[in-house]
């Protein structure tokens, strides 16, 4: 499509769009473009909704089994690092349950000296923190592991939310048991209808570990574990453990179906690693990415995320010609441990195909690798935890696309 | 400060530094606990009384299991549950029980929590056992008269019992 016609689309798609809401609102016909609105708006409500012309939605794929599926979240429909709680990525593995908060509660035991039941208003007068972190599903970007990738970053990254998480410190729960010196890990187990388990080290639990009642400034979603879930920060996403009802303290792991047969990673040699727990670095740009369009050469912003399971994001580079230069990217603050990381790029299109690509780096040091060298550490069959370099193609008609790197 | 006072006062320390700080939760109780936890762990001694035959769980399965999993677990609309862990080397490798899980354990505990997967919870414990047992006979991990119970299922070695490596990313 040449620039002239497309901007005849899209005028002619403003014009549609003028004609529509007149349509659907005549009474707020007004007799001059600059005299404003002649009638009232819309009354105050209870609980507020988007408007009516915003239609980003998390992405569904049909599945026989929808109660043990995943939904993505359109990253480039984002701004900023939070993500809306209606868009957060879903991953279940045996369907949403309805719990009533009244009647659900905490239970530590194991390990204790004293085996505790929090009901959530025990957990609410508890002394509490608000925390801005990412959750990764481990198998976000599997189909990046092969050379074509994902055509769009909702289905590339699209299961990888960011949330401010309000809750009690884990460690504040487990010492208020008190801890037996014997007790090395823990086990967390949810409320769902598998009663999803997964181990974890008490060492990461007593580190930052939370037990989260708050998403954003209220309750936590049905989806994200209401009314409580586990965050196990920049762990994989399955850590962090939703309906959390009971914390188990043991000696060692408990090696449940869902970190053995599932969320291990298969190397080329039949071996598996397991407990891989940490994300790796990982950026991507989100805008522009595959199936925008960009209207016309001249000044555009990139911007995308990054994130780290390890630390804060220390730099991300932006190359527009392929890898062959890089050049430091902007991170808008503020950067926070084990969040996503919002980087901004100027960038000037010059209405050429370029090809875009973004790389990171962690505050240990650890850089976003290529394709190639995760392939070269890991193998081809491991379909977990991929955070290779993601590259977008701009056409001379202004599409963006997936292409292989 | 005495000898005696700084004993008292150690005492003292140390019995508040092990009781709750904030006196918030209640104890729970050893029923609550007992009906809890589900968890069966790899040496399996949390596993409960009963057992079941691989006969017995070739019926079990039948009705309960085959509609998902396919004809002697070959699979079908769902997870396939035959394999050996040669097959991990495939392209594309194939993981199942057979071929990849660790612990037989692990088979008992998922059943029991998780599955049939619309009605999770409704299979006895006898009847996990016997499934299991099938499970486990139609991989060719034990013959087609085995039972087994709590003393006996931690005892099955899983061919892919040494095929796991801790992530060698992970801090020491």
């Amino acid at each position: 499509m040449k620039d002239s016609s497309r901007r005849a689309f899209l005028g002619a798609g403003a014009f549609a769009g003028a004609a529509w809401i007149s349509c659907q609102a005549p009474e707020a016909e007004s007799p001059g473009a600059d005299s404003g609105p002649s009638a009232l708006g819309a009354p105050v409500r209870r609980y507020g909704e988007r408007s009516p012309y915003e239609t980003s939605a998390r992405g569904v794929r049909d599945s026989q089994t929808p109660e043990a599926a995943s939904s993505r979240t359109p990253l480039d429909k984002t701004y900023g690092i939070i993500t809306p709680s209606a868009l957060h990525f879903e991953r279940h593995h045996a369907g949403v349950p309805e719990i009533d908060p009244a009647t659900h509660s905490l239970t530590i035991h194991g390990l204790v000296d004293r085996p505790l039941v929090f009901s959530l208003d025990d957990l609410r007068r508890l002394p509490s923190v608000s925390r801005v972190h990412f959750v990764e599903c481990s198998g976000n970007s599997g189909g990046e592991w092969s050379p074509a990738g994902a055509p769009t970053v909702q289905l590339s990254h699209g299961l990888a939310s960011c949330s401010e998480w309000t809750g009690v410190p884990l460690r504040i729960l487990l010492e208020e048991a008190g801890i037996k010196p014997e007790a090395k890990w823990i086990l967390a187990e949810g409320a769902d209808a598998c009663l999803m388990q997964r181990s974890a080290t008490l060492e990461k639990a007593l580190e930052d570990g939370l037990v989260a009642y708050g998403q954003n400034g209220e309750a936590l979603r049905p989806e994200q574990g209401y009314p409580i879930r586990l965050i196990l920060p920049g762990w994989e996403g399955n850590t962090n453990v939703k309906w959390l009802r009971r914390i188990k303290l043991t000696e060692g792991p408990q090696y449940v179906k869902d970190e053995t047969s599932k969320y291990t990673e298969l190397m080329e040699d039949g071996t598996a690693w397991i407990f891989t727990f940490e994300m790796d670095a990982k950026s991507v740009i989100t805008s522009p990415s595959g199936g925008h369009s960009i209207d016309g050469a001249g000044f555009h912003e990139i911007s995308g995320l990054a994130w780290s399971g390890r630390g804060k994001i220390t730099s991300v580079e932006v190359s527009t010609d392929g890898g062959e230069t890089w050049t430091e990217a902007t991170l808008q603050n503020p950067v926070y441990s084990r969040a996503f990381t919002r980087f901004r790029f100027p960038w000037r299109w010059n209405g050429k195909e370029c090809v875009l690509q973004s790389r990171c780096q962690d505050e240990t040091g650890y850089m976003q690798p290529s394709r190639e060298a995760l392939i070269a550490e890991r193998g081809r069959v491991s379909a977990y935890h991929c955070n290779r370099i993601k590259t977008w193609k701009v056409g001379i008609d202004g599409s963006v696309s997936n292409v292989e790197a | 400060m005495s000898k005696l006072s700084l004993a008292v006062f150690l005492v003292f320390a140390t019995q508040t530094l092990c009781a709750q700080s904030y006196g918030i939760g209640r104890p729970a109780t050893e029923a609550e606990i007992e009906s809890l936890d589900v968890t069966i762990g790899p040496e399996g001694r949390e596993l409960p009384d009963g057992s079941g035959s691989v006969q017995e769980g070739a019926q079990v399965y039948e009705v309960r299991c085959k509609e998902c999993h396919g004809e002697s677990g070959a699979g079908g609309d769902h997870a396939a549950l035959v394999g050996n862990p040669e097959q991990l080397k495939q392209a594309p490798p194939i993981k199942t029980v057979g071929s990849f899980w660790p612990y037989a354990t692990t088979l008992f505990d998922y059943t029991r929590r998780a599955m049939p997967f619309e009605e999770p919870g409704t299979l006895t414990d006898d009847q996990i056992y016997a499934v299991t047992a099938y499970v486990l006979h139609i991989n060719g991990i034990v013959d087609e008269n085995a039972t087994l119970d709590r003393e006996s299922l931690p005892k099955v070695e899983m061919p892919n019992r040494g095929g796991f490596v801790r992530d060698p990313r992970s801090k020491p």
